[in-house]
């Protein structure tokens, strides 16, 4: 007998969402909400796993198993239940505070180990939780509560960032792109290692509009460099001046997420350093490389099936004994 | 075989081996341990090692030292004055003196007594010629120059070989003495070295013995017979750490929990994530994480996952965890944490010893958050104290945390082998179905919560670190409802039964001595030679520490004088006159050696007049 189809509404919990009116997060969470039934995963096996922020409540949202953990540990916790359960789809839902500062460490590592676990990284480049400081993405010269001369740190490139930590697949997308951040969730699930999407994500209340260069109908239209794999890249490139100019002269770039060498998407990624203009949107890489533990996981079962008293006393046996009668 | 040495036997004996760091005394005394254990002597052993990997050669500060105190009977301690001494150079010479008593024996690796090896170890004259050693036996062997010779003939051994051997020569030496089993120690080097090496160690080792045996430099051979006094069964040499290693496996097989250890690099707690990443045999998964807080944090999102999540540190990454820790106990997850303690504060002294975070155990957390806490009392035990942190983790859904430290977890002794199957299961009771909704916050009547962990239908759920409403588990601010949670978190911890504290000696002496942790063997070996010497004195044994046994107010306030000995400032002191009220007499050391049990002995005269 085939499951029952899956709906939206499996994976909405009872908890009363509390964002402020018009955050993006309500964005994500319906778009995140809708794309889940077609996984066709019951939401039993899946998990979502989060840190501190706004963004963290979102597994209280969500109708499938959820820990909400500490600030910026999400990735660790996330590691440490795919290195126990090879049968779950691990989701983590993090923002630019928590998983680019307090828990930078968790994340390039959870990237370079290739954890199976899908992270997605809610960049409203502020602090929002603590009520509008300065976070790794805000932008130079940014005056908030805890900068109120401009910040004079320079931002954090997520894309970038995640790049130089070997992440297989990372991209970007927008939380009001509702075709968009669809298909970017679906090649992440269908992505066998660690994914890091970053999400554009709108903060109504303490830095509103920091991505209206994108998230505008007219001039998002403009400034988004849409990367689709196998076709050309579209939009605003650099020349060899490093003038911004739309479409570029010679051949096209044909996108290609697959490429190994992770320097060209690396360099796609540097053709924007703030969403202020032409901004790459898509996904940058999506490559194989061995998943963390994968085939370690089913040898150990097997091996933690098999343990017995008897092997247990031949372990503890081990070695040089003797008996005393 | 004829010789013309005498033969005697003695009761107990403490041998001491040191060396550079290089020179491969751990190993040495490790294998004459084996040797001493299955000859069927009670034992006890300290590794005593410099922090730094290779401290320049020669100096005092990369000597390298191995004691073990053997016997016909039982002992509780690695010894506190050796016997005899082995120094393989004169630094090994100058860093060990100050232990030795005048009368007792030291062999002295005389090849290593060049002029610019004396100046090396900061000595103005030979210590062997000018009178430093007088009072004691000194055999001066040239180890050296015997193992090259020994090693000379053997086709592919290099002169290097011969030099690493030297270590061999020396337990050849020690083993004749002492008559050791040589089987035991000949396997072992045919099952770990190949070749032209295996050769040379082989040699150097068998000419140890029979310089021990025909040398007229060795007069005595000495003999500790067997320690007949001992319960049956199967026996096995361990350190705490192999013992922690076996009890994590063990309480996996018995749960039927997959274990998975996080863990990040730091002394003395490294040797556990060592001994663990070797268990793929038995379905354990090591993860060797980022940092401590990744460590712990790992181990808890794999028990969210229903596993046997576990991390282990010392001091400065007990520090880090402590976050992580504060949110297994808001999850009301099962995890163990490990501290094998040395001393601090900060990076402090690594490779000494301590017990200087108990308090840290009890309160080192933001707000209320009560966990039991189980301090480890020998290296054998070790394996029943961490068998017993996974039972109390899984049932009371709670991270409790193990406090070992340096000296429990790198001593040995003989460690009775249980049967598996007398091991008691551990039932996970796993939480599989729900009548009407799922309330992740209800409580059993141990108040432990349901264990529910993904994959299992229809009982999707949310936990985190914000306060949960009681039964429900939703997020709640509620005032009340924070106050209930609070005292119910707390109530669970201290409503956990542990067993009575036993009284050990005379239970209508006027003094009770009163430890927790690794002190256990030596203040029972000071009170016995208190009681050898006609004193009354009675003992106890913390091993519970949060929550401390039911009878222990009344037993404080049984005795007129309570003396509590600690590696730390009074820490287990302050928190028994916080908690009963009672003025206990606090006895601190903290020098990063372990107590001793002639200090002990003179700590109890000293409180009995």
């Amino acid at each position: 007998m085939a499951a029952p189809e899956l709906t939206k509404a499996d994976f909405q919990s009872d908890q009363e969402t509390r964002w402020c009116p018009g955050c993006g997060d309500y964005a994500v969470l319906a778009a995140v909400q809708a794309f889940f039934p077609e996984l066709g995963i019951p939401p039993e096996r899946i998990v979502f796993v989060s840190g501190i922020g706004c963004a963290g409540r979102f597994a209280y949202y969500m109708d499938t198993y959820g820990m909400h953990g500490i600030h910026g540990r999400g990735p660790a916790l996330a590691t440490g239940l795919a290195a126990a359960r090879d049968d779950l789809s691990i989701w983590v839902v993090t923002g630019d505070g928590d998983a680019l500062s307090i828990g930078g460490n968790h994340l390039i590592h959870a990237l370079r180990r290739n954890v199976p676990i899908k992270i997605l990284l809610f960049n409203n480049q502020i602090y929002g939780l603590t009520k509008g400081q300065a976070s790794p993405t805000s932008e130079l010269g940014k005056v908030t509560k805890s900068t109120p001369f401009g910040s004079i740190d320079g931002p954090f490139n997520p894309v970038s960032l995640a790049l130089g930590a070997e992440a297989t697949f990372v991209a970007r997308t927008i939380d009001t792109d509702k075709q968009h951040l669809p298909m970017v969730l679906r090649a992440a699930a269908a992505h066998e290692g660690a994914a890091l999407v970053e999400i554009y994500q709108n903060c109504p209340v303490f830095n509103d509009g920091a991505f209206d260069a994108l998230r505008d109908k007219k001039r998002g239209a403009e400034n988004r460099i849409y990367l689709e794999h196998g076709e050309p890249i579209r939009g605003v490139v650099r020349d060899a001046e490093g003038a911004l100019r739309i479409g570029g002269e010679g051949e096209p770039v044909i996108h290609d997420a697959h490429r190994e060498d992770p320097s060209y998407a690396f360099a796609l990624s540097r053709l924007s350093s703030s969403p202020d203009g032409p901004t790459p949107i898509g996904i940058f890489r999506d490559v194989r490389r061995p998943v963390s533990g994968r085939d370690l996981a089913r040898q150990l079962a097997a091996a933690r099936a098999a343990a017995d008293d008897a092997s247990l006393d031949a372990l503890m046996r081990a070695g040089d004994t003797w008996t005393i009668s | 075989m004829e010789t013309s040495h005498r033969s005697e036997t003695r009761e107990r004996v403490v041998v001491r081996m040191a060396g550079d760091s290089g020179d491969g005394m751990q190993l040495a005394g490790s294998r004459f341990t084996d040797a001493t254990a299955v000859f069927g002597n009670d034992l006890a052993t300290l590794p005593d090692f410099p922090a730094e990997i290779r401290a320049p050669a020669g100096t005092v500060a990369g000597v390298s030292a191995f004691q073990i105190h053997f016997a016909s009977r039982d002992i509780l301690t690695p010894g506190d004055t050796p016997d005899v001494l082995v120094a393989m150079n004169p630094a090994a010479l100058k860093a060990n003196l100050p232990l030795m008593q005048r009368g007792a024996t030291i062999l002295v690796n005389e090849d290593a007594f060049s002029v610019r090896a004396v100046q090396k170890a900061g000595y103005a004259e030979n210590p062997l010629e000018d009178g430093t050693l007088a009072g004691f036996t000194v055999k001066r062997v040239p180890m050296s120059s015997l193992t090259t010779r020994a090693v000379e003939g053997i086709e592919g051994a290099t002169s290097r070989d011969a030099q690493k051997a030297k270590n061999l020569f020396a337990l050849g030496v020690l083993s004749w003495l002492y008559d050791r089993p040589v089987d035991v120690t000949e396997r072992w080097i045919r099952g770990k070295f190949k070749g032209p090496v295996c050769e040379a160690n082989l040699a150097a080792f068998r000419a140890g013995w029979s310089f021990g045996e025909t040398s007229e430099l060795i007069d005595v051979q000495v003999k500790v017979d067997r320690n007949v006094d001992v319960a049956p069964g199967t026996y096995r040499n361990v350190n705490g750490t192999e013992a922690t290693a076996l009890g994590l496996i063990a309480a996996s097989v018995k749960s039927g929990l997959p274990l998975v250890f996080g863990a990040y690099p730091i002394t003395p707690a490294s040797d556990l994530l060592h001994a663990l990443a070797r268990r793929h045999d038995m379905g354990a998964r090591t993860i060797q994480a980022e940092d401590e807080i990744a460590a712990a944090s790992m181990a808890l999102g794999a028990a969210f996952g229903g596993a046997l999540g576990v991390t282990c540190t010392s001091g400065p990454g007990l520090d880090l965890k402590t976050e992580t820790i504060g949110l297994a106990v808001a999850l009301e997850l099962p995890m163990v944490i490990i501290d094998v303690q040395r001393a601090g504060p900060s990076t402090g002294m690594p490779t000494k010893t301590e017990q200087s975070d108990l308090l840290q155990a009890l309160y080192g957390r933001h707000g209320e958050s009560p966990l039991p806490v189980v301090a480890a009392q020998s290296p054998g035990q070790c394996f029943e104290a961490v068998f017993e942190a996974a039972q109390l983790a899984i049932k009371y859904r709670t991270p409790v945390i193990l406090l070992s430290d340096l000296f429990v977890a790198n001593s040995s002794e003989p460690w009775r082998i249980p049967d598996a199957a007398s091991l008691p299961p551990i039932d996970p009771r796993l939480r599989t179905t729900t009548t009407g909704p799922f309330l992740p916050y209800s409580r059993d009547d141990n108040l432990a919560r349901p264990w529910a962990i993904p994959g299992t239908p229809g009982l999707q759920h949310r936990i985190g670190g914000l306060e949960k409403a009681d039964r429900t588990g939703a997020i709640s601010y509620d005032g009340p409802n924070h106050a209930r949670m609070t005292q119910l978190r707390a109530e669970k911890v201290d409503g956990i039964p542990v067993p009575d504290l036993e009284i050990h000696g005379e239970p209508d002496a006027d003094l009770l001595v009163l430890g927790w942790g690794s002190s256990y063997g030596t203040i029972r070996a000071g009170a016995r030679r208190v009681r050898e010497g006609g004193g009354r004195v009675a003992t106890a044994h913390l091993r519970h520490l949060r929550p401390m046994p039911a009878n222990t107010g009344a037993l404080l306030r049984k005795f007129e004088r309570v003396l509590v000995p600690e590696m730390n400032s009074g820490q287990l002191a302050h928190e028994l006159r916080a908690r009963y009220l009672v003025d206990v007499i606090s006895y601190s050391k903290v020098q990063g050696q372990p107590l001793l049990p002639s200090e002990m002995e003179q700590q109890i005269w000293r409180h009995l007049s």
